[in-house]
């Protein structure tokens, strides 16, 4: 059968069931586009987010050498930001829109940004830890069934990859410091074990989504898999640091062939969920405000354009910044 | 302007920080005086552009100004780098261990970064006479500035772009950003003699060093082009007298390096 002559449903149905990608021209289930731009913008405002508890230590950092890194890890993720957001916009959905329901604190982001960067070393734990986790969420999205979305996480994924390198590198050089540094490195490890553990999301017999996130072929893994195979992962590094995970129950079971863990607070996820984690104020806060106060300067790079259209007052485009 | 883009720029061909301490090149006293401004101005407004990220008005922008405050990262570490070569010191040893009295950055770049007008008005200044600064320098007879400078004037050159492109949206876009752009130059200027301030250090050089005076025409000349064409002037207001080159800075100094040294002066010895 072609192309022409299936309909809708029946040539999205061929290519999930052929494992090919979607692409934005190919008709699809308005509950497929739904879960992709939840999901999509959910991704792009963890990044944006995530600038935060990083950018915190830029002008702290200790050496012009790592505050070189920080700095470009940090606009890294402002890159991933703009290629998932743009991802999305093949979905229909603007990002103006995406942007407001962010600042209007209607969307999520992962809630591991709800934590405080506390020290020096949390910027070796997050780079390590929640990085890492990431990238076992994230390779698997590599072949995720949409086309952009697959195709960004491609990029984004290299990326990761070099971070958790530095990440862990950080961490390194610490436990491999004065007392004082690796206290700071095992400290940092104690506070993003659990949290980074549970951004893979609730045990699997609580996570209703999942299901038919696989069927569609944008998940591959359940939640408690990728969990397992992160837990398997840190517990090998942790000892080339020299260091120890806060959690005594971790063995490989040979059974299920998965690694198990201590039990995780999930009250505490759903509270950090529902915003009252220790920095959700003021992580919305923070972005709302950078976009407010940074309106004036949104509106002026769109009046010029409309004036160098030579027809003032239309065809504004908001995302004109004049940046080359 | 020219088209090449600092994007172009690959490590292959770069000179790296690491590269000068490697080389084991000493600087004389006063090549390493005249390189420690050089890296003081760079590092310092890497230091305040730094803040902007994640807080830019466009996440467009968060990427340029980050971009634009590595490549200044970059010029700090080769130039301290070689500065601390005169001594035995490492680029870190002069970040993180010197006091407000020793650095020699000029009192534009410690300046705060206000609102987005503001840091664009400082921006266009730095990025135009950096421009003419390293564009002189690449021909400096001390191959290592000279190294140095041949890398940065083509990054500089971008930075050139971003801030004139800024001052044309601002200049010309809304009444607001007009208003705001016109008294971010007011605030900027004061602070632009300096930069061309000579010296005995900098004539002592010869043709090692630029002479700041020299760069002053061209500097005048493209920002009379850029202002022009955004419908700006140069604004009437008097010039502050500076001080950084021989260490007397301005109120705003201090505090960016409390904040910068913090850790490194926490932990002394340490490695990172």
């Amino acid at each position: 059968m072609s192309g022409e002559t299936m309909s809708g449903q029946e040539h999205f149905d061929a290519l999930i069931a052929a494992d090919a990608r979607v692409e934005p021209r190919d008709w699809m289930p308005e509950g497929y586009r739904k879960t992709l731009v939840r999901q999509i913008s959910q991704h792009a405002h963890s990044e944006i987010i995530g600038m935060q508890p990083e950018a915190n230590w830029i002008t702290r950092a200790p050496s012009l050498k790592r505050k070189a890194i920080l700095m470009a890890k940090v606009q890294d993720e402002a890159g991933h930001g703009l290629y998932l957001y743009s991802a999305a916009e093949t979905l229909g959905t603007p990002r103006d829109q995406m942007t407001a329901d962010l600042i209007a604190g209607k969307a999520r982001y992962s809630s591991i940004f709800n934590y405080p960067t506390l020290t020096w070393a949390d910027m070796g734990a997050i780079g390590w830890l929640v990085d890492g986790a990431a990238i076992c969420n994230q390779v698997p999205l590599c072949r995720a069934s949409y086309g952009p979305y697959g195709r960004a996480m491609v990029r984004i994924c290299k990326e990761e990859s070099f971070h958790q390198r530095q990440g862990f590198e950080i961490l390194l050089e610490l436990a491999n410091g004065t007392a004082a540094q690796r206290d700071m490195a095992q400290d940092a490890i104690n506070r993003w074990y659990a949290p980074s553990l549970m951004m893979f999301g609730p045990p699997d017999e609580d996570s209703p989504n999942s299901r038919q996130s696989m069927a569609w072929n944008i998940k591959r893994f359940s939640n408690d898999e990728l969990r397992s195979r992160f837990v398997g992962m840190i517990v090998e590094q942790v000892k080339v640091l020299g260091l120890t995970l806060p959690d005594t129950d971790i063995r490989y079971n040979e059974e299920t062939e998965r690694w198990e863990h201590g039990p995780l607070d999930w009250k505490e996820f759903s509270e950090v969920l529902a915003g009252r984690g220790p920095c959700n104020s003021q992580r919305l806060a923070r972005r709302r405000e950078a976009h407010e106060d940074g309106a004036w300067v949104r509106e002026a790079a769109a009046a010029y354009a409309a004036r160098q259209a030579g027809s003032v007052g239309a065809g504004a485009v908001s995302n004109e910044t004049g940046a080359a | 302007m020219s088209s090449d883009s600092a994007t172009r720029i690959t490590p292959g061909n770069a000179l790296r920080p690491e590269d000068i301490a490697a080389a084991g090149t000493r600087a004389d006293r006063d090549t390493a005086a005249y390189a420690l401004r050089l890296g003081d101005d760079a590092l310092v407004l890497a230091q305040r552009l730094g803040w902007w990220i994640s807080r830019a008005p466009e996440l467009e922008e968060d990427v340029a100004l980050g971009n634009i405050a590595l490549d200044l990262i970059g010029h700090a570490r080769s130039f301290l780098s070689y500065a601390g070569s005169a001594d035995g010191r490492t680029e870190d040893d002069l970040a993180y261990w010197r006091n407000e009295t020793e650095f020699r950055s000029a009192h534009l770049v410690e300046q705060p970064n206000g609102d987005f007008a503001r840091t664009i008005a400082r921006q266009l200044v730095v990025s135009f006479y950096q421009f003419e600064l390293y564009g002189s320098l690449q021909h400096s007879a001390d191959p290592t500035l000279a190294a140095i400078a041949a890398k940065a004037v083509k990054e500089v050159d971008y930075h050139r772009d971003h801030s004139a492109q800024w001052v044309l949206r601002l200049g010309l876009g809304t009444a607001e950003s007009r208003g705001r752009m016109i008294r971010a130059l007011e605030l900027t200027w004061p602070y632009v003699g300096e930069l061309f301030d000579d010296d005995e250090l900098a004539a002592s050089l010869g043709d090692r060093a630029v002479l700041p005076s020299s760069l002053k025409p061209a500097f005048d000349r493209g920002i009379a082009a850029v202002l022009r064409q955004a419908e700006l002037e140069v604004p009437a207001v008097p010039s502050a007298p500076g001080g950084g080159r021989r260490g007397q800075h301005s109120e705003h100094l201090g505090y960016l390096l409390a904040e910068m040294q913090v850790l490194a002066r926490d932990h002394p010895g340490a490695a990172w």
